[in-house]
């Protein structure tokens, strides 16, 4: 097979195209050009460092390494969800119920999968390892955020529905399952529209990439597939811990909803 | 003097703006609370439904609320909001089974309003059928706030009596309140006014 090596100038023609993007939306008053720039240069700087961090890694393999850089972009992502949501609760709640439900599914999932169907030696291999949980993290926190958002939005704009509810004797978990099922599905939707169109639609990311560098379609398809269920599990077990833990935490021991707990933005 | 034990007992409620506050209601009994906007009548029934945290005790019927799981004390001492919450479709899915059609006639309410959209309802209509829909949970204590703010003079009366009704053949106490100095002369066992977070017995 026959890979394109890309030199500096290739990525410095598309960092063009980029920077042409942000002079139009300057022109047109848009008011995102800076943000798409600072987005645009975090991309580069992330990605070669953690082009740098992986080369390192791959030379030596060590458990604890692995585990470590896990865990940096466990507490990354546990941020990324908590900034992302307009109404998140107040003090280290607002964090942990993003990082919790992503370690316990995105760490589960990734785990299970090296393990049990990779089955690679050592398991923990960070060559598989660190991308397969960079896929699960980015998805996963994309599904906790939205449905977090969606539930303490809910909980904020029909509270008082949910205190009538309350009033005339209804528990809180049945006084607030609409709000619950509708954040659950609105986290997940995106991975199962994804997996809808893959293939007819678009070509995801991830098997382009493949095939980009040189492997066989139909093996950057296995790829892919697998990827995409692993992403769909980890999401869909991250959005329902997240929105079990998280509506729970709206209310207290007397069952009563404590909106209190939740940021006000201004 | 009645020597039955008291039905509603509040003891040393406290809240940020409000109290302490002791008072017992025997069954049967109607207290009025008056006072300016802004005094905490609303947050003293909240209180007393366990929607809002507070320091103190109540007891329904000597059993401290804290030891009675929080729906069966929210069924049992039944809060109606000056402005009812409808989730459904229509007013018969907030409905048990069975409709209520002696307490509904009495309201002036028929069974056709049930099946009509809730959005279609007038306000006076929701209010009357929120009340209804309380007192299917047959409440020893009954907190009202503001009951008859959307209603008209005829269906006032008819809530009054309904209450009244209740209260003495249940028989419930009844915590009510109200802006309107003549309602409290008519429904009122007892009043009181609430003043700067102070109730003072009138």
């Amino acid at each position: 097979m026959h890979m394109v090596i890309l030199d500096n100038v290739d990525l410095a023609i598309a960092a063009a195209l980029v920077l042409l993007l942000a002079l139009l939306s300057w022109y047109m008053k848009t008011g995102i050009s800076r943000q798409l720039l600072v987005a645009a240069v975090r991309t580069a700087l992330q990605l070669t460092l953690i082009g740098l961090v992986l080369k390192v890694l791959f030379a030596n393999a060590q458990p604890g390494w692995v585990a470590l850089l896990s865990l940096f972009m466990l507490l990354i992502a546990g941020r990324e969800v908590m900034v992302r949501q307009e109404r998140r609760f107040r003090g280290w709640w607002g964090y942990a119920v993003g990082a919790v439900s992503m370690f316990l599914s995105s760490f589960a999932v990734t785990i299970f999968a090296l393990v049990v169907i990779l089955d690679n030696a050592p398991w923990y291999s960070p060559q598989y390892a660190i991308p397969l949980l960079g896929m699960l993290l980015g998805n996963t926190m994309n599904g906790i955020s939205i449905a977090m958002d969606r539930l303490n939005q809910a909980a904020w704009d029909q509270r008082q529905v949910i205190e009538a509810r309350l009033m005339l004797g209804e528990r809180w978990d049945t006084a607030m399952a609409e709000y619950r099922h509708k954040a659950i599905r609105s986290g997940m939707i995106p991975m199962i529209n994804a997996m809808a169109a893959a293939g007819v639609v678009s070509l995801p990311g991830m098997m382009t990439g493949q095939i980009l560098a040189g492997s066989p379609p139909v093996e950057a398809v296995k790829y892919q597939i697998l990827v995409m269920f692993l992403i769909t599990a980890g999401t869909g077990l991250g959005t329902l811990a997240a929105v079990s833990i998280g509506s729970r935490h709206l209310f207290d021991q007397r069952q009563r909803l404590c909106l209190d707990r939740l940021h006000a933005p201004d | 003097m009645s020597q039955a034990p008291p039905l509603l007992q509040i003891r040393e409620l406290l809240l940020p703006l409000l109290g302490p506050v002791t008072l017992s209601l025997a069954a049967g009994e109607c207290l009025c609370v008056t006072g300016p906007s802004g005094s905490g009548k609303t947050l003293f029934l909240r209180a007393l439904a366990d929607l809002d945290p507070h320091e103190g005790e109540v007891y329904l019927q000597d059993v401290p609320a804290h030891t009675i799981a929080p729906p069966q004390w929210r069924r049992q001492v039944g809060l109606l909001p000056p402005e009812s919450s409808w989730w459904l479709r229509t007013a018969r899915a907030h409905f048990p089974a069975q409709w209520p059609a002696e307490p509904a006639a009495r309201l002036g309410l028929d069974e056709a309003v049930l099946d009509r959209p809730v959005a279609r309802l007038s306000s006076g209509e929701r209010q009357r059928l929120a009340l209804l829909r309380l007192l299917a949970n047959r409440p020893h204590v009954l907190l009202l706030d503001e009951p008859t703010a959307n209603l008209d003079a005829d269906n006032t009366q008819r809530v009054e009596a309904l209450i009244a009704g209740y209260r003495q053949q249940h028989p419930a106490a009844v915590i009510w309140v109200s802006h309107d100095p003549a309602q409290v002369r008519r429904v009122a066992t007892r009043a009181v006014r609430l003043v700067d977070g102070c109730l003072k017995e009138q």
